[in-house]
């Protein structure tokens, strides 16, 4: 940014054309400022956060256990037609590899993977590899369908062959409680394993009851305060925001603490007669609801009260003195004009909730768990990082969907805070 | 705003019933900072009234406590250094997004705000498996780096708000006197806009300083913070030290929330907008 | 002006490389909560004192997928770590662990022979029980079927999360008896019948998953009984002055053991510990603390005889128990917890 410089030329016919040109160079200039500018910042969180975004997004696909340990066979089952059984040279490249990767220990992944797609391969493939002698009995086909029948089971090795591709589409059909028979149709799991499309309706259900219960809190006492004097809803406001700046485990510890069978509000409900034998509020869906509605409300607050700040009282005045009663005037009048915030706010509140971790499984039980938890449940306890990355792509999709709506709505320099 | 006296009965039950919704929530809002405070004064162990007794044990175990207060350090550590890093980051694209509309700038200013968007589960699990192989996991190094990522659109958008009040004729006219860019911004820009960086900071920090879904996969046993010890305490041993800890951060967040009123009073009047 | 932003990064990539060269502390997982602060007093500290190494401790809820994670995602934080039977089996086959050495530990038949494995060294005997709070409940249960039983004993029930353990509790509840549990199990009839069962009370249950919650659950009244360790149990009965009652009843008991991961930069260090933990003058600290049997057999010799009547091992208890079978589990946890977490979810 520096400043026009004034043209030396006197004749009034070039000075406006130097001047357009010299116009055009700065207005190229501050672009390219503008640019050098936000660049250190896009490239941080290019490098450091949409890469490994987009990393775990590819993970969903990934298919190498068996072809990183036995890259042979991999090659071998590829080539296969995929009919029947494998022709023998399948058989023995899969004994060898299966030899030295008993030797080397490396054969963990193998049995994972194929463990996900036919459940007691993991013993099989172990009891196998311990059982193998050095030389064939006969062809290698019979001696390993002899150490073990899984090996003599089209099924297997339709397995195997899936599992010797590149990529697969295993964890994103999983996601979504679908699978590949061994025809490598499409179909539906089993009931009882069919859990993701449950935990997909119930996270959105859950951020659905939050969004409409933190807006019927909400826009009453954001009203309220937008219509008392300043320097009383100044000070009230302070009741909305210290929540907002309490760590979010503060307040999740103390709905453990208030909800507990015997913390403070069941016992203020005992003493009060209300009730005789203590409520169940917490580790159950209601310690969820009470917990995230307190966590989000002030999200739903705050734009909601900046937008009905900036209402004029002189609209519903004359809707009344015009003869509408006072519901036909809010109804009318005043709503209409706060449903930017009503837009706003519920957005936000919805997309930071269908995200939500921690204070589920803080407050929540087995059942009140929500998408997030089994991200990180793959992550941590079972390391199946291809479902883990999965149930994640799905859970960022639906959340860019909200986003770009928001933004489309709103903008999305509107997600002001405090 | 107090009712006319021609109200009618519709009108002042329609009047009453708003004042006690708004009450009802305002309570709601404030119910748990009030009942985890007393508790963490009580000389008993259990969480319940009518406490037992007063004392500060439980205050004097959290700050003996080995482990509560390395995870302290380090979650100071890191949220001091990803604060300094969002907001000189953060504060350098807004000034460059206020500068000039570039080819694909709203889909940029997208790009910088979405971690404030995506589930932090996704977030964590990605840094998680991207980080490990450069050997940031179970460090403070990665922990910071991801947390200036999640910190940084807060600067974008406060510095942002202000700039948008900021009257660039101020910087022309350092320019045309003379001033370098450097000394224009430095004399005149940041002066003029450090309510917002600094308000951005602050939001930076208590962002660091609070997250916990991150911490949970990328620390490891010696660099635990804060909020870590927190989960932990809350899921195994709900004990008065937990309450304890939580004061002294509401104590904080009422200081931080204090500085940030009196930051935005202070951009108000000299934006004149009061 | 982006020079401030490069120098940042700078220090911060320079910090990473630093991070990463300097040597870690050794490392040693275990279960947390009250048992783990024993061990730190029993152990750790002591080890440190004498030898001089620091010890930094961890805990962990199980899994042997956390242990992989550990150790094939190439930057393992952890370097001992104690792990339940069925994990010492299923990491030993995968490679996830060092070989134990005997030679260290003074010979393998120093030791109960459930205690002896090539990739560890067991470390407690341990039993998972029902307790209630006697406080709460004058007149408790007696056996699994009281357990299940919600009109006479109205309230929530604790189980550790996952099929382990819950499965063998489920049966028991049904009627079968401790000597055919696993028999039963063996076919997917009978496992049909302990879900079943479970189905019973599943809108009654609290699923923890630290073994230190169990306690938590029965101190705030929010479970009428709960599954839990015993010694963790006695240990809350000292230290917080409580009531707990202990089942012995129906309990399974079963063996934990230390390992060091694979590839551990601390591998020698971890041995060292290893050993100072098995060493009975140092094992025989660990029951008045807290009451878990002790795998070192001249270390059952020197235990203070008051704690005796509340070990695992002793004969009483360990007759009225069930051992857990480790070979079922091996063969059938992920399969198992696969069902379980589909069922629980749902």
């Amino acid at each position: 940014m520096t400043a026009p410089t004034v043209p030396r030329d006197s004749s009034l016919q070039a000075s406006s054309g130097g001047l357009k040109a010299e116009l055009r160079r700065t207005q190229r200039r501050r672009k390219l400022e503008a640019v050098a500018l936000v660049a250190p910042l896009f490239l941080f969180l290019a490098v450091f956060f949409l890469a490994p975004i987009a990393a775990m997004l590819f993970r969903s696909l990934d298919n190498s256990e068996l072809p990183s340990a036995m890259p042979r066979t991999a090659e071998v089952l590829r080539a296969w037609d995929g009919a029947g059984l494998p022709p023998e040279p399948v058989f023995a490249t899969f004994a060898s590899e299966l030899a030295a990767g008993q030797k080397a220990r490396n054969l963990a992944g193998v049995a994972k993977r194929l463990t996900y797609e036919l459940p007691n391969m993991r013993s099989a493939l172990f009891a196998t590899a311990r059982a193998l002698p050095e030389q064939p009995d006969g062809t290698w086909q019979k001696t390993l369908t002899g150490a073990n029948a899984v090996w003599g089971e089209p099924a297997t090795w339709a397995v195997m062959r899936r599992a010797a591709a590149p990529f697969t589409p295993l964890y994103l059909l999983a996601a979504v409680d679908r699978e590949m028979d061994a025809n490598g149709n499409i179909v539906s799991v089993a009931p009882d394993r069919a859990i993701y499309v449950d935990i997909f309706i119930r996270t959105f259900w859950i951020a659905i009851v939050v969004t409409v219960v933190c807006l019927f809190l909400g826009y009453p006492l954001a009203y309220k305060l937008a219509s008392l004097p300043p320097r009383i809803a100044n000070l009230l406001m302070i009741l909305v925001l210290l929540p907002f700046w309490t760590s979010i485990l503060v307040r999740t510890g103390a709905w453990v603490v208030l909800l507990q069978r015997e913390g403070p509000i069941n016992e203020t409900l005992q003493t009060l007669g209300l009730i005789t034998e203590p409520l169940q509020l917490v580790y159950n869906r209601v310690g969820v609801y009470v917990a995230m509605v307190h966590i989000l409300l002030p999200f739903m607050i705050l734009p909601l009260y900046s937008v009905m700040k900036g209402i004029s009282p002189a609209y519903v005045r004359a809707a009344t003195s015009l003869g509408a009663t006072p519901f036909t005037a809010f109804r009318r009048v005043y709503l209409p004009q706060t449903v930017p915030g009503i837009g706003a706010g519920g957005l936000l509140v919805f997309i930071l909730g269908v995200g939500y971790y921690i204070t589920p499984a803080l407050v929540g039980g087995a059942g009140d768990q929500m998408v997030s938890y089994f991200v990180a449940f793959f992550t941590n306890q079972t390391i199946n990082w291809g479902m883990a990355a999965a149930l994640g792509s799905v859970l960022l999709v639906a959340t860019l969907v909200l986003y770009w709506i928001y933004a489309k709505l709103v903008g999305v320099d509107g997600m002001k805070m405090g | 705003m107090s009712l006319p006296p021609y109200a009618s009965p519709l009108e002042r039950a329609w009047h009453v019933t708003l004042w006690a919704i708004a009450v009802l929530v305002l309570g709601f809002l404030i119910l748990p900072i009030l009942v985890i405070v007393p508790l963490s004064f009580s000389s008993g162990s259990f969480l319940s009234f009518p406490l037992p007794g007063l004392s500060l044990r439980w205050y004097h175990e959290l700050l003996g406590s080995e482990r509560w207060l390395s995870s302290l350090r380090n979650s100071v550590i890191v949220a001091f250094a990803s604060t300094i890093l969002a907001t000189v980051l953060g504060t350098l694209a807004a000034l460059g997004l206020q500068r000039a509309k570039f080819p694909g700038s709203s889909l940029v200013l997208a790009l910088l705000i979405s971690p404030m968007v995506v589930p932090l589960v996704i977030v964590a699990v990605g840094v998680y498996f991207f980080y490990a192989p450069f050997g940031l996991t179970g460090s403070l190094v990665g922990l910071t780096l991801a947390h200036t990522a999640l910190a940084s659109p807060f600067v974008v958008i406060t510095v942002s708000a202000t700039l948008q009040g900021f009257d660039t004729n101020l910087s022309r006219a350092a320019a045309s006197l003379g001033a370098g860019p450097t000394l224009a911004f430095f004399r005149i820009t940041l002066p003029l806009i450090l309510p917002g960086v600094v308000s951005g900071a602050l939001f930076a920090f208590v962002t660091s300083f609070d997250e916990v879904v991150v911490a949970l996969f990328l620390t490891g046993p010696q660099d635990r913070t804060l909020p870590r010890q927190m989960f932990d305490g809350i899921r195994e041993n709900i004990s008065p030290i937990i309450a304890a800890a939580a004061t002294l951060l509401i104590v904080l967040s009422v200081a931080l929330m204090t500085v940030m009123e009196a930051l935005r009073r202070r951009s108000e009047r000299l934006r004149g907008l009061r | 002006m982006s020079w401030k932003t490069n120098l940042f990064l700078g220090a911060a990539l320079l910090g990473a490389t630093v991070a990463s060269a300097e040597a870690r502390d050794l490392t040693v997982t275990s279960w947390g909560g009250n048992y783990q602060d024993a061990q730190r007093e029993v152990y750790f500290a002591p080890f440190s004192k004498k030898t001089g190494t620091k010890v930094v401790d961890d805990s962990w809820n199980g899994g042997v997928g956390a242990l992989r994670a550990k150790v094939e995602g190439g930057n393992a934080d952890w370097d001992v770590v104690q792990v339940e039977a069925e994990e010492l089996a299923l990491g030993c086959e995968e490679g996830l662990f060092e070989q134990m050495d005997w030679s260290a530990l003074g010979g393998k038949d120093k030791f109960i022979p459930a205690a002896v494995h090539e990739c560890g060294v067991g470390a407690i005997v341990w039993t998972t029980l029902i307790t209630y709070d006697g406080a709460r409940l004058k007149e408790g249960p007696k056996s699994w079927a009281d357990f299940w039983n919600t009109e006479k004993f109205p309230g929530k029930r604790g189980l550790r999360r996952g099929p382990k353990y819950t499965l063998e509790f489920a049966l028991m509840a049904d009627g079968v008896e401790p000597s055919q549990v696993y028999q039963t199990l063996g076919t997917d009839a009978g496992i049909d019948r302990a879900f079943k069962k479970l189905d019973q009370i599943k809108s009654s249950m609290v699923w923890w998953e630290a073994g230190a919650q169990p306690q938590q659950l029965l101190a705030s009244g929010e479970v009428a009984m709960t599954s839990a360790y015993n010694a963790r149990i006695a240990a809350a009965n000292k230290s917080d002055n409580r009531d707990f009652r202990i089942v012995w009843p129906g309990g399974v008991y079963a063996v934990d053991s230390w390992v060091i991961l694979r590839d551990s930069p601390n591998k020698e260090a971890g041995m060292d510990l290893i050993a100072f933990m098995s060493d009975p003058v140092n094992q025989k600290n660990l029951p008045p603390k807290v009451p878990y049997g002790v795998t070192n057999k001249e270390a059952t010799a020197l235990v203070d005889p008051a704690v005796l009547p509340i070990m695992p091992t002793e004969p009483g208890n360990l007759a009225a128990g069930l051992e857990l079978n480790t070979d079922f589990w091996v063969a059938n946890i992920e399969r198992l917890t696969e069902r379980f977490n589909a069922w629980v979810g749902q």
